[in-house]
């Protein structure tokens, strides 16, 4: 692995009593797309606020981009780009003076500012709207703007925060193209998600983070292969059946997982699992057979769901 | 308070670290986003302060002056009573302007907008945004000095030459209350609180010498009377448009100088802590 651009061991970070962070080891190579999946209050957000050098730890080692956050913030700040859970745009500036004004905090030239802004609204689809009033765009034209904001300084590091959390799903999708693309033109994406199917599509690698500590590690797949079956049945009984139903079918599949409206059966073969429960004379009211997603590999790792 | 990893490599570094981790020697940046952004102010709202110490000038001064005829300035000058309250005016319009524009604003962009948080998250510094906002907030108040100046002309209540030196006096006053302003903004939770700024200050603008010589207060009044800012603003100004100097008036500078780095070095901890801690 070349040298990495973020690495963190032991990076804890605690609040008085409470520990936000419990001492997490974690390592991002140049060009890599790096998750961190977890529910809310997870410890995801503290963690991102640690490696933007906004936020001092309170205790292990952190290196970003070869620098202690520590001593260099201003110097790790400026090869950073930063997309925050909540859009911060200026409101009292129209579309592309958010991008010319953003990009001279970090003390780059007129010329240079002006020539990068337009090219960004070109690839956040917002050249048209480039003398409108932020509050008159859309959610997901905001995040695009957020996103074209923070690539006005050629980040090495693009870290977004939750950055599809509220947008309707063609938003989502818009959105995800766009980081796609950066992702092809060899940017270093860090992003925190709560959705796995986020996480699925744009990180090549990701931990799975509940409680401020890592769970698990791994590419998407490699965590499905490892922590669940390939395929799951979810079948529902009714809310006062589930539980008895539940004690019948306990040894098909792999591993039984009973949800308060559902339960989920572990299996290679969800179809056969299926039959075989026909078999014993029960009779879901639904059932559904699809692939094992990281939701999944969340349930088995914690007991608990992703959204809550 | 973080384990910093053991370096004795190089013994000037912690300073030199101290101040780049403040200052990026970019409050240009800063100040040209406010003015870029004043273009969506509304100015009916901006001008409200400014008419507030003008209509004081007009009912009182050349109004109920009319009753009152000459006053005495604290050197002995005998000057109309609208030049004796024209130059306290002053002031005020200056202290207005930088409260104003250091209070509400400051609330808002800190609480609301997120506007500071936002530029720290980029190689600026605090101390380069807590002094870009408190220059920006000292412009408003020069605006509305200078507005007030050009009034005080017309009327003739400019009496002496050093009345030029005023102008750069109300820099200084707008200077030192709009750092303040700001540095006590930035410790505020809610909107509620800021209303305590304008009810200590109506006060302040009443009876800091404003409207007669601070010697009709008993002594102890007097003592605190002169703790308060606004009235070594009110003597510098008086002093200097009324052509009634003295050594006093380095007193009033040196106490707008000690306000300025109070308010700056709050004000950039401050943002230091709430931004970057």
């Amino acid at each position: 692995m070349p040298q990495p651009v973020i690495a963190a061991r032991q990076l804890t970070k605690t609040y008085g009593d409470f520990t936000a962070v419990a001492g997490i080891d974690f390592e991002v190579a140049p060009g890599e797309s790096f998750g961190l999946l977890g529910p809310n209050g997870a410890g995801k957000s503290t963690t991102m606020r640690m490696v933007g050098a906004v936020s001092t730890r309170t205790s292990g080692e952190l290196s970003i981009l070869g620098l202690d956050p520590d001593d260099h913030g201003p110097d790790i700040r400026s090869q950073l780009g930063v997309v925050p859970q909540q859009d911060n745009l200026d409101q009292e500036l129209r579309v592309r003076d958010n991008l010319l004004v953003y990009g001279r905090y970090f003390g780059l030239s007129r010329g240079v500012v002006a020539e990068r802004a337009d090219a960004l609204l070109e690839f956040a689809q917002l050249a048209d709207r480039a003398k409108a009033k932020v509050d008159d765009l859309s959610g997901g034209m905001k995040r695009r703007l957020t996103i074209a904001r923070a690539l006005i300084n050629e980040p090495r590091i693009l870290l977004l925060d939750e950055p599809t959390t509220g947008l309707d799903p063609q938003a989502r999708h818009i959105l995800w193209d766009r980081l796609f693309r950066l992702k092809e033109q060899g940017t270093t994406l860090v992003l925190t998600t709560h959705y796995m199917d986020e996480a699925e599509q744009l990180c090549d690698r990701l931990v799975v983070v509940d409680k401020g500590r890592i769970m698990a590690e791994g590419s998407p797949a490699a965590l499905i292969r490892e922590h669940s079956s390939r395929e799951v049945l979810e079948v529902r009984f009714g809310s006062d059946r589930n539980a008895e139903a539940a004690g019948r079918i306990a040894d098909i599949g792999d591993r039984l997982e009973v949800l308060p409206d559902r339960i989920l059966v572990y299996s290679d073969d969800g179809e056969s699992a299926l039959e075989t429960i026909a078999h014993r004379g029960l009779e879901p009211l639904t059932s559904l057979v699809r692939r094992s997603s990281l939701e999944d590999v969340f349930l088995r790792l914690t007991g608990r769901s992703l959204i809550e | 308070m973080t384990a910093a990893p053991a370096s004795t490599a190089d013994a000037t570094a912690p300073l030199t670290r101290q101040r780049s981790s403040l200052y990026a020697g970019n409050t240009g940046a800063v100040i040209r986003r406010g003015l870029l952004a004043t273009r969506s102010t509304n100015y009916l709202v901006v001008l409200s302060g400014f008419f507030e110490p003008v209509f004081y000038l007009l009912s009182l001064g050349v109004g109920f002056g009319a009753l009152v005829g000459t006053v005495q300035t604290s050197t002995g000058t005998e000057v109309s009573y609208a030049a004796f309250i024209a130059p306290a005016l002053l002031a005020v319009s200056a202290m207005n302007g930088a409260v104003y524009d250091s209070t509400w604003n400051v609330f808002f962009k800190l609480n609301f907008s997120k506007l500071y948080q936002g530029m720290l998250t980029t190689s600026l510094g605090p101390l380069d945004v807590a002094l870009g906002e408190i220059l920006l907030a000292l412009l408003r108040g020069a605006m509305y000095a200078i507005g007030f100046m050009v009034i005080m002309q017309v009327f003739g209540l400019n009496l002496a030459w050093t009345a030029l030196l005023a102008f750069p006096a109300v820099l200084l006053i707008a200077f030192g209350f709009a750092s303040l302003g700001m540095a006590i903004t930035s410790y505020m939770k809610t909107f509620q609180q800021i209303e305590w700024v304008t009810f200590i200050m109506l006060p302040m603008f009443l009876f800091s010498a404003t409207f007669y010589p601070i010697t009709v207060y008993p002594e102890p009044i007097q003592w605190m009377i002169q703790a308060l800012p606004l009235w070594h603003g009110v003597e510098l100004v008086r002093g200097l448009t009324t052509g009634a100097l003295s050594g006093m008036m380095l007193v009033h500078v040196g106490y707008y100088l000690v306000m300025i780095a109070i308010g700056i070095v709050f004000t950039t901890n401050r943002l230091r802590v709430l931004f970057l801690k």
